[in-house]
């Protein structure tokens, strides 16, 4: 079965999409993980900002990625037309 | 719960039945508070716990029983996105998760993050790259998909072989939870408790599957949220007065640490340190010369008995001389002693800085630790993505749209205990450093000679230097005990502590069911049905997976009575292993169209291989001891095999054609929730 050109799209927004979202997730870990003992030399609610990442700050954005990237799929499988349709 | 309902009504009636159950369960907790108040015995309460709360579950596995081969293994793939998350939560989280991670988060402080943040951070990965494809691939088992991406039967069964080896380590850590909890509260002999426990995880699973599984799931999921929530609660609403600990245990992280520096500097606990410090000295300095030393320690202990014994000084001096003799009532009893005391070191060091990024004495210290908090989350990471028994939790939503949103919901009902964590650590630290060091010996809350009394090794007290006071130094907790002790440390009734137990046993519980569920599941549906006997009846199949689930089950048991290894390397080598077999081949079987069959199996052998290898010289377990590579510990061996897996991939693929063009439609199958004149790959 050949793939239309409408497809190919769908599917490079989704690539695109995953890539920003993964690089976000990335930073998050990662990038503030590395730097965890140069950043703690200011507090948020009390806690060194590195510790605070790393018990709730990180956490969180995880969960805004995920919830982002399940709304953003959805849609676009509705404006590909390519969402499943209502036989469950 | 009739076939032929609507999802809608179904979600509806689900919704119904847990309200009324988490209703029920809020009220049996208040008929035992009372009963508590009434003067009934703690025992009781113990029993009354443990025995509700595992005929609830089997009254559940009870009623899902099931003769269909989809609602076997994949629940008839109707679990809605929000229950789905609720199940895959308690699926997730296992007695390390409830048990372990506040102790050792108490424990390392900022280090022990990496747990928090693999552990959640992984759910990313699997929403980004492969639940919604499983979903939409839609067969029973994660070797089904390698299977068919990959074509043929040697994918197949090494992801056979991977998926037994990291479920089996896995399930291991999770029985012996379930035996230590079951012992601990009801005064059974541990290996009387894995047993017992063992009866309690057949009972959810064998008769009803993936579909008892998920339904008892989530019931144990609300168990084990509330277990987990109260006690620091009240923490926080005791020491604060506000009774949100995520929000306040920053200004506690605060005290704790400004109590940290003043205990440092307090002479006595100097004094306690140093003491630890001469004792490790000495053992250090007879170990170089053993024999010697035992003589002399031996003529000198006997010396000092015989003069007790002549000046007929009080019994417990004659006592105490009489133990120290004893050490040396032959050379390998001494020299036990003194590898203990070689281990005192440890505790003449200074207050580990609760929240301090990667303390250490100097840079290369601190670097090192920096590169194994980094590793250590990458492979809990990639781990959670390649676990199978987590990703065979995505096969049961009705669509690839509520499987998207149901890694949101798996994520927020993790979240919630993942980020209540390292608050109540931070909150008992608190506790311990104000109210427990200071006091007098003579003034020890109840609680400490109860846990003594439980088991020596949770916690010890003993009076080092003498003066009758407690010191920070003197105290050793074990991390189990931080989160089992906390309602009694808060000063909860007994009711509490229960609750608690019995939120540990969901966890251990839940997460074991799905995990023999995956073993099992490996052997009867990937090597029976799929490769021996593709013609076996549907009532054959399903007496043979009952049939190994119960052997699995049982062998598990066993190897857990024998006690291998340490809990937290354990789970830690799973995630490595999982992560280094699993996910390269996983990832490009999606989004690499070119991979191909032989690629899928050196990958897959190179990242196990690298990773059992590295696992096996480095872990002392297994007593090769070689050097590590750049510093990274054991338990990240995950590091260098999930790189191995995927050059094993991109190699093998590229010194071999590319796959043909059904392969090629497959891929376009998974990519698509919907195409015109798609494939088919529906299972039956």
């Amino acid at each position: 079965m050949q793939l239309t050109e409408r497809h190919q799209e769908y599917w490079r927004r989704n690539l695109r999409i995953t890539a920003i979202l993964l690089a976000i997730w990335f930073v998050v870990t990662f990038v503030i993980g590395y730097f965890a003992r140069e950043l703690s030399t200011f507090t948020v609610l009390g806690f060194p900002f590195s510790f605070y990442m790393g018990a709730q700050g990180s956490l969180i954005i995880y969960v805004l990625i995920i919830w982002y990237y399940a709304h953003y799929m959805n849609k676009l499988d509705n404006e590909y037309g390519v969402q499943e349709g209502e036989e469950q | 719960m009739a076939a032929v309902q609507t999802q809608a009504s179904f979600n509806q009636s689900l919704k119904k039945y847990y309200s009324f159950y988490t209703g029920g369960f809020i009220v049996f907790l208040i008929v035992l508070a009372i009963l508590e108040q009434m003067g009934v015995p703690n025992r009781w309460i113990g029993y009354l716990f443990l025995f509700a709360t595992i005929g609830l579950y089997a009254g559940i596995g009870i009623m899902s029983r099931t003769a269909d081969v989809a609602e076997y293994y994949v629940a008839g793939r109707r679990v809605p996105a929000f229950f789905n998350g609720m199940a895959t939560g308690a699926d997730w989280m296992s007695a390390a998760s409830f048990i372990g991670m506040a102790g050792t988060l108490y424990h390392t402080g900022y280090d022990g993050l990496a747990f928090i943040m693999g552990w959640t951070g992984g759910y990313c990965l699997v929403a980004l790259f492969l639940a919604p494809y499983l979903r939409k691939f839609g067969q029973f088992t994660i070797p089904d998909f390698l299977g068919a991406r990959y074509g043929g039967n040697i994918p197949r069964l090494i992801g056979v072989i991977a998926a037994i080896i990291c479920s089996f380590t896995y399930v291991i850590a999770q029985i012996y939870g379930v035996g230590i909890i079951t012992s601990r509260f009801t005064g059974l002999e541990f290996g009387v408790g894995v047993f017992v426990g063992l009866a309690g995880i057949l009972v959810c699973s064998f008769l009803g599957g993936m579909r008892a599984v998920t339904w008892t799931q989530v019931a144990q999921y609300v168990i084990l949220i509330i277990a987990y929530m109260i006690p620091p609660v009240w923490l926080a609403a005791k020491q604060t007065g506000v009774p949100v600990p995520q929000l306040v245990y920053g200004y506690q992280l605060q005290k704790v640490t400004e109590r940290e520096k003043q205990l440092d500097a307090d002479p006595r606990e100097q004094e306690v340190r140093s003491i630890f410090k001469q004792k490790a000295d000495a053992a250090n300095a007879a170990l170089k010369n053993p024999e010697a030393a035992y003589a002399e320690g031996k003529a000198l202990a006997e010396k000092r008995l015989a003069d007790l014994k002549a000046a007929n000084a009080p019994a417990d001096q004659i006592k105490k001389a009489e133990a120290d003799a004893a050490v040396y009532k032959d050379l390998d009893s001494a020299k036990g002693q003194w590898n203990k005391d070689k281990g005192l070191a440890a505790r003449a060091a200074p207050n580990r800085p609760h929240a301090e990024a990667f303390p250490g004495k100097d840079e290369k210290t601190r670097d090192t630790a920096r590169l194994n908090f980094l590793a250590l989350v990458f492979c809990l990471m990639v781990g959670t993505a390649a676990l199978p028994h987590i990703l065979m939790r995505y096969y049961t939503t009705p669509s690839v749209k509520e499987a998207r949103q149901s890694v949101f919901w798996s994520l927020f009902f993790i979240f919630l205990l993942y980020f209540t964590a390292p608050a109540l650590a931070v909150l008992v630290k608190y506790e311990v450093f104000h109210n427990l060091v200071g006091i007098s010996f003579a003034q020890l809350p109840k609680w400490v000679a109860a846990w003594q009394h439980v088991d020596a090794t949770l916690i010890s007290l003993a009076d080092i230097n003498g003066d009758g006071i407690v010191q920070r130094a003197e105290i050793m907790i074990g991390g189990d005990i931080v989160v089992l002790a906390t309602p009694e440390i808060a000063g909860l009734p007994y009711v509490i502590s229960g609750l608690v137990a019995a939120g540990g046993l969901a966890a251990a519980l839940s997460t074991a069911d799905g995990l023999l569920l995956t073993i099992a599941n490996a052997l009867s549906h990937d090597v029976y049905y799929k490769m021996i006997d593709p013609n076996a009846p549907t009532t054959r199949r399903l007496s043979i997976a009952k049939g190994l689930l119960l052997v699995v089950a049982l062998i598990a048991a066993y190897v857990t009575s024998l006690k291998p290894g340490d809990i937290l390397f354990l789970v830690g080598a799973a995630f490595s292993l999982a992560a280094s077999a699993f996910f390269p081949a996983l990832v490009c079987g999606v989004f690499w169209k070119r991979a191909n069959k032989a690629g899928a199996i050196i990958g897959m052998l190179a990242g196990l291989g690298v990773c059992m290898y590295y696992m096996y010289t480095r872990y002392p377990f297994f007593g090769v001891n070689m050097p590590f590579w750049y510093g990274i510990n054991p338990i990240s061996a995950g590091i260098f095999g999930i790189p191995a897996g995927f050059i094993g991939i991109i190699v093998g693929t590229y010194l071999t054609p590319a796959p043909n063009s059904s392969v090629q439609e497959l891929v376009d199958h998974v990519r698509y929730p919907n195409l015109a004149g798609d494939i088919d790959t529906r299972a039956a």
